[in-house]
């Protein structure tokens, strides 16, 4: 049978694969010649597998997660030719699930950036738009499944880099509670941060990828136990909840006209399928939120990065001198312009003298705004924003200046740092691109997030497949 | 927030990162920028506030003390990148 890559949700893979409709082999076959034809254009991947690994659904992951004798780089030249001696325990998990590894998405170095622009290995691009970025830092695991180059994919949220590109790219992404999913063999960023979530089609292949990978792992002391398993969405309506939206995340400035008025109109769909909404306040966090984002992310990044020294794995430049100048100069070589700006940023935040002033206070700046969305969680069950600004920008358009990028987040990065899941869905077109929906809950909501993005999704209707490429 | 060359020089050591003196000046210059836009966090005033490391609370998770393999040396070689009589080799300190 002819499998159209481009509309096949991984529940439908599923249910074809079950009913023996389809093989895993013809399966990934099909995404390979999908791959063939689109991702010499769109650049998704950095590697693909010929022969699925499993019987189930194929999967792609963000290169950031260690995959056994399969070359994971991170988007760094430091990396090239590293290949681990053991799967990250979400790929195992996905094993264990029968899903095959279709391939390794592109990223921004060490998942720092918005764009993609800063993978050591060429920019990934929109599949609504070629000449546009599909945001950062998971854009070639987006622009995978929203290029039908995967049925779904995992990547990775620090500070917005799996609903910034979700939102770009028309799909639906879950950056999850922090502590529900392993981060062993996931190379390390910003490690009170990270956290690996599903990238897909639709808000039920969301649910059906976080139930794989989530739970905890003792080989990661920072997870938790789900409090509840995770239920696949079916309502339709929003009869009885409380959606808040926050003035200052949805009256920022920067946030273009069209996405405005998307996410507008997303909001009175809310009312109309029962939910009471009602204006609430978070001008700490959202004031606040960025500059404590950009002191604590680049301090644990300069303590996590410290580990590429030349000597146990990856790149070592040739040098005729001593141990010193060997690390020194293979760092020089080794990491792109946007590590380096973060591993000096943080190593100045944490050195004597400055760290009280930085990283100490942006700890307690983290303190009072995890209070700030506590308060307001207590009147609303869920909160409703744009995701991003602005829809995907030109490539190109915010390299030259590294704090325009970092706007990118701004919206994203407030509930990250009080550890809260936040689900993007499309929610319409600005400009002929897509704008994503943040749906921020109290930790451990995802199934309240799941309900509200499914019944939200089923009454816009937004179709996922790129205008360009129906 | 101006910061000087000499001061980036100093971090750049701190953090074993040769840069190039074209380099020097261009991370001098964002590196204030990008201080002047963070240290905005300066302007409150927490001095009662407790810091947060970690957005759970997790408080010393044990594991219990039982004997697993470890990773065997040739594994843990295999991406070294100048491996010398199962060592990880370096040049001389």
């Amino acid at each position: 049978m002819t499998v159209d890559t481009l509309r096949l949700t991984a529940e439908a893979a599923a249910g074809l694969l079950d009913r023996g409709e389809v093989s895993a082999a013809e399966l990934h076959d099909a995404y390979l010649a999908a791959i063939g034809e689109r991702d010499g254009e769109l650049h998704a991947y950095l590697r693909t597998l010929d022969e699925p690994n499993g019987e189930g659904v194929p999967i792609a992951f963000k290169d950031v997660v260690s995959t056994r004798g399969v070359e994971t780089t991170a988007g760094s030249k430091i990396l090239a030719g590293f290949e681990p001696v053991f799967d990250a325990t979400v790929a195992t998990r996905c094993y264990e699930h029968g899903l095959s590894l279709l391939g390794k998405t592109n990223m921004d170095e060490f998942a720092m950036g918005s764009s993609t622009e800063n993978s050591a290995y060429g920019a990934s691009h929109n599949p609504w738009d070629p000449s546009r970025v599909p945001g950062g830092s998971s854009g070639g695991s987006a622009a995978a499944v929203a290029g039908g180059l995967a049925p779904w994919a995992l990547g990775s949220d620090t500070g917005g880099s799996i609903k910034q590109p979700a939102a770009l790219c028309g799909i639906v992404g879950l950056r999850p509670t922090y502590g529900t999913v392993s981060r062993s063999g996931i190379v390390a960023f910003a490690s009170s941060l990270d956290q690996v979530g599903p990238l897909t089609k639709t808000v039920r292949d969301c649910a059906l990828l976080y139930r794989i990978i989530a739970g905890r792992d003792p080989c990661d002391s920072t997870t938790v136990e789900l409090p509840a398993p995770v239920e696949l969405p079916e309502g339709t309506d929003l009869e009885g909840l409380r959606v808040g939206v926050p003035r200052q995340l949805n009256e920022a400035e920067g946030i273009e006209p069209g996405v405005k008025a998307a996410v507008d109109a997303a909001i009175q769909l809310c009312e109309q399928l029962g939910a009471s909404v009602g204006e609430c306040e978070l001008p700490l966090s959202v004031e606040y939120g960025m500059p404590c984002y950009y002191l604590i992310a680049p301090a644990e990044a300069s303590s996590n990065l410290a580990r590429y020294d030349g000597v146990r794995y990856g790149y070592r430049a040739p040098v005729e001198g001593g141990l010193t100048e060997l690390y020194e100069r293979t760092r020089h070589d080794g990491f792109g312009d946007e590590p380096k700006r973060r591993i000096m940023l943080g190593t100045y935040a944490l050195s004597a003298g400055y760290y009280d002033a930085f990283y100490g206070q942006a700890q307690k700046v983290r303190t009072i705004i995890g209070q700030e969305f506590r308060a307001v969680l207590q009147d609303f069950d869920v909160l409703v924003s744009p995701t991003s600004p602005t829809v995907a920008f030109p490539l190109g358009a915010r390299t030259a200046n590294p704090l325009a990028m970092y706007l990118s987040d701004l919206l994203a990065i407030p509930p990250n740092m009080a550890g809260l899941p936040g689900l993007s869905i499309p929610c319409g077109l600005s400009e002929g691109l897509p704008v994503g929906l943040q749906l921020i809950g109290p930790q451990f909501s995802e199934n309240l997030l799941f309900r509200v993005g499914h019944a939200l999704e089923q009454a816009i209707g937004f179709d996922s497949v790129p205008e360009r490429l129906r | 927030m101006e910061i000087t060359r000499e001061q980036v020089q100093h971090v750049a050591r701190l953090a074993r990162l040769e840069l190039s003196d074209e380099e020097l000046e261009r991370m001098r210059e964002q590196l204030s920028a990008i201080l002047e836009a963070v240290g905005k966090v300066a302007e409150l005033d927490l001095v009662d506030v407790e810091p947060t490391a970690h957005p759970l609370d997790l408080v010393n998770v044990l594991a219990d003390d039982v004997p697993r393999p470890s990773l065997p040396r040739e594994e843990a070689l295999a991406n070294a990148p100048d491996p010398e009589d199962g060592f990880f080799g370096v040049p001389a300190v």
